[in-house]
C-alpha cells in the first residue's frame, strides 16, 4: 500500500513540474512581456525597464527558469505584488478559513445528498425520486454566485437569521490560535464566539455545497438504482435479512464507491466556487484573495494559487482512490 | 465468409443530424443519429430542453426587434435616485424597472441574451476545435505523440475548469474576445479527452477489423469510420457545454474580467452591478439570474437526453 502511495507521489511529480512550466511560460508569453501586465498598458518605458531589472525578466529565458524552479522547490512562490508579502505567508494565514468553509459546505453535501439519493433510488418513481432529480438539476444550472445572492438576500437581508457577511461579529474579541474559528472558539471556551464563527458559515457553505449536494444525489440514485437490481440484493432479501442490515451491509456499501470519487472531483469544483462564494460574503479566505489578485493582475499570486491548488487537488485523489480498498477490500489498489 | 459493413455504420458517417424516416426507429437503415432524434422526440425532458434553447436563439437573434431600446442606451437616467430604482411593474415604460445606470431591465436582459448565445457558441467551438484536433491527433497516431498530447491534457486537467479559464482570461487583459477564448481553452482538455477515449474504443469495433480487411488505409479506416463514430459523446458534450460556457462567462463577467462598460447589456454583469443594490433593488440580481439558470437548464435538459438516446445500453433496452 506504501509503495503504491510513494508510486503516486512520484507520478505527480512530472505533472507539477510541467504545470510550473506552462505557468513560467503563461506570464512571459504576455504581449509586451509581463511588466506591461503588472503596469498596465500605459506604463512608461522606464517603469518596464525598472521593473524588469527587479524581476530579472531581462535575463535569459532559461536562466529565468532555473531561478523560478529552484525558488519554487525551496518553498518560494515569490511576493505579492499587492500586499508585498511572501505569496506562501498569504495562502497560509488565510487558508484555514477557506478549509473551514469546503469542510462545511462538503458536509453539508454529503449528510443531505446521500440520504436523498438513497431515498429517491429507494421510491423510485415516486414525489420524493422527482422531488430529488429536480433539485439536483436546479443545484446544476443555478450558478454559484446567484444563490449566494439569494440567500444573502432572504437570509440576511429580509428575515435577518444570518449575518451577511465576514468571519465574525466585529464587536467579538476571540483570541484565534488555529486560524480555523469555529474551532478556536470551542479550544479556547468562548463558545459564543464559535457559535457566531459558525453562523457565518452557514449562508456560505450552503451557496458553496450546492453544486457538490445536486451532484452527489445523482450519483447516490443511480448509483443506488443499479445495486438495489443486483442478484445479491435479491438474494439476500429471499434469506429474509432484515431490511435495515440489506441497507447498510449490502446496498449503501456497494453503492458508495462511485460516490466516494466523486466526492473527491468535488474539490476542484469547490475551489473555484470559493472564489465567487467568498466575494459575495466577503469572507476572508484564499478564494477572495484570488479574486482581488484577479483585479489587481497579481501575477505571483495567481500563479502560486494555481500550483497550490494542483497540488490540493491531486493529493486529494489519492486519498479517494487509497480509501477504495476500504470501502470495497475487492478493489486492490494497484 | 465476407466481412460486411454494418449498414448501421455505414449510414452514421454524415454528422448531420437525420430525421428519422420510418416509424420504426431501430429498423435496419436508420442512423444511429437518426434514431438517437427519433428517441428524443417522445422524451419530454428533450423537448423542454429544445423548446428552452429555441426560446433563447430566437430572442438573442430577433434582439433588435424584440427590445425596446438599445443594449446601451440609459433612457431612464432621470428616473434613478442614490436610494431608489424603480422596480418591476413601477413605471409603464420599464416593465421589468430600471438599473442602477437608468438601463431598461427588459431590453438589457433581451440583449444580454444575444450576448451570451455569442459567448457560448464561439467559446465552445474553440473548445471543440482545440479539443478535437488534440483528441484526434493522439488516438490517430497513437504511441508517443499519444503519450505527451494526453500528458499535456492531464496538466490541464489538474486545474479545475473555471480557475483555468479566469487565468487565460486574466492573461489575455479586459476584452469579450479574452473571455470567450479562455473559456473555450478551458474546455479543450475534456474534449481532447473525450474524443481519444472514444476514438479507441470504436478502434476495436468489427467494422474497423472489417475495413482493414478490405485494404483500406489507417488514414481512410480513422478519418472516414472511426472518427464520425466516436463524435456521439463529443455531441453530447459540446451541448452541455454550452450551458457551463454560459454560467461560466457570467462568473468571469463578475469577477470583473471581460472589460467593457458596466452598464454592457451582459447577464453576468448586470448580476455585478446588482450586488451593492441588493438592499433596495433585488429584481436586479433576481431577473440575470433567472435567465442564466433557465438558459443553463435548456441546453442541460437537452444535452442530457440527447446523451441518454445515444448511449448504447439504452438502445438494447
Amino acid at each position: 500500500m506504501l509503495r503504491v502511495i510513494g508510486k503516486r507521489l512520484l507520478l505527480l511529480v512530472p505533472t507539477l513540474v510541467g504545470l510550473s512550466l506552462l505557468l513560467f511560460l503563461w506570464v512571459r508569453a504576455l504581449p509586451g512581456g509581463p511588466a506591461t501586465a503588472l503596469l498596465g498598458e500605459r506604463a512608461t518605458p522606464e517603469a518596464i525597464e525598472r521593473i524588469n531589472a527587479l524581476y530579472g525578466f531581462d535575463r535569459p529565458l532559461w536562466e529565468q527558469y532555473v531561478t523560478y524552479m529552484g525558488r519554487l522547490v525551496t518553498g518560494d512562490f515569490g511576493v505579492s505584488i499587492e500586499t508585498g508579502r511572501p505569496v506562501l505567508e498569504e495562502f497560509a494565514r488565510r487558508f484555514p478559513a477557506t478549509l473551514e468553509l469546503a469542510t462545511f459546505a462538503i458536509l453539508f453535501a454529503v449528510l443531505i445528498g446521500v440520504p436523498l439519493g438513497y431515498l429517491a433510488a429507494k421510491h423510485y418513481g415516486r414525489a420524493i425520486d422527482h422531488g430529488s432529480v429536480v433539485l439536483s438539476l436546479l443545484g446544476i444550472v443555478v450558478p454559484v454566485f446567484f444563490l449566494a445572492f439569494i440567500l444573502k438576500y432572504v437570509f440576511a437581508v429580509q428575515l435577518g437569521w444570518f449575518p451577511p457577511d465576514g468571519r465574525q461579529d466585529p464587536r467579538i474579541d476571540a483570541t484565534h490560535a488555529t486560524g480555523f474559528w469555529v474551532l478556536d472558539g470551542f479550544l479556547t471556551g468562548e463558545l459564543d464566539a464559535a457559535g457566531d464563527a459558525f453562523l457565518h458559515l452557514v449562508l456560505p457553505g450552503i451557496a458553496l455545497g450546492t453544486i457538490p449536494l445536486a451532484i452527489i444525489v445523482r450519483i447516490t440514485r443511480a448509483s443506488v438504482l443499479d445495486v438495489l437490481g443486483a442478484d445479491y440484493v435479491r438474494t439476500a432479501r429471499s434469506k429474509g435479512i432484515l431490511e435495515s442490515t440489506i441497507r447498510d451491509r449490502f446496498v449503501l456499501r456497494n453503492a458508495m464507491l462511485p460516490v466516494v470519487t466523486t466526492i473527491g472531483l468535488q474539490v476542484g469544483l469547490l475551489i473555484s466556487g470559493a472564489v465567487l462564494t467568498e466575494t459575495v460574503f466577503a469572507f476572508a479566505g484564499v478564494g477572495q484573495f484570488l479574486a482581488s489578485a484577479i483585479f489587481a493582475r497579481d501575477f505571483p499570486v495567481l500563479q502560486g494559487f494555481i500550483l497550490f491548488i494542483a497540488v490540493g487537488y491531486a493529493l486529494i485523489n489519492l486519498v479517494v482512490d487509497v480509501s477504495y480498498s476500504f470501502i470495497d477490500p475487492r478493489v486492490r489498489v494497484q | 465468409m465476407s466481412a460486411v459493413l454494418p449498414p448501421a455504420s455505414d449510414a452514421s458517417i454524415a454528422p448531420e443530424p437525420q430525421e428519422p424516416k420510418g416509424p420504426a426507429p431501430r429498423e435496419a437503415g436508420t442512423s444511429v443519429w437518426g434514431a438517437a432524434f427519433a428517441r428524443m422526440r417522445r422524451n419530454p425532458q428533450a423537448i423542454a430542453g429544445a423548446a428552452i434553447v429555441l426560446l433563447f436563439v430566437l430572442v438573442a437573434i430577433l434582439a433588435p426587434i424584440l427590445a425596446p431600446f438599445a443594449g446601451t442606451a440609459l433612457p431612464g437616467r432621470a428616473e434613478i435616485t442614490p436610494t431608489s430604482i424603480p422596480v418591476p411593474g413601477e413605471l409603464a415604460q420599464y416593465p421589468l424597472g430600471l438599473d442602477r445606470f437608468g438601463g431598461d431591465v427588459l431590453s438589457k436582459l433581451i440583449w444580454g441574451a444575444q450576448a451570451s448565445l455569442l459567448i457560448g457558441l464561439v467559446s465552445t467551438a474553440l473548445g471543440l476545435a482545440g479539443g478535437m484536433l488534440l483528441g484526434l491527433i493522439a488516438a490517430g497516431f497513437g504511441g508517443w505523440v499519444d503519450n505527451v498530447v494526453m500528458r499535456v491534457v492531464d496538466i490541464l486537467l489538474s486545474v479545475p475548469n473555471l480557475l483555468l479559464a479566469v487565468s487565460i482570461a486574466a492573461v489575455l487583459g479586459q476584452t469579450p474576445a479574452a473571455v470567450m477564448i479562455a473559456i473555450g481553452a478551458s474546455q479543450v482538455p475534456i474534449f481532447a479527452r473525450l474524443l481519444r477515449s472514444s476514438m479507441l474504443q470504436q478502434r476495436s469495433a468489427d467494422y474497423v477489423l472489417a475495413a482493414q480487411t478490405l485494404g483500406l488505409s489507417r488514414r481512410t479506416i480513422t478519418m472516414s469510420h472511426v472518427l464520425p463514430n466516436s463524435l456521439g459523446p463529443v455531441v453530447v458534450q459540446a451541448t452541455l457545454a454550452l450551458a457551463t460556457a454560459v454560467i461560466d462567462a457570467a462568473a468571469l463577467s463578475f469577477l470583473g474580467l471581460g472589460g467593457g462598460r458596466p452598464e454592457t447589456a451582459e447577464w453576468g454583469r448586470m448580476l455585478t452591478y446588482a450586488q451593492n443594490e441588493l438592499a433596495i433593488a433585488p429584481h436586479l440580481a433576481f431577473l440575470p439570474g433567472i435567465c442564466i439558470a433557465i438558459t443553463a437548464l435548456g441546453f442541460t435538459l437537452f444535452g442530457e437526453s440527447l446523451r441518454e438516446a445515444l448511449d448504447p445500453r439504452q438502445r438494447k433496452a
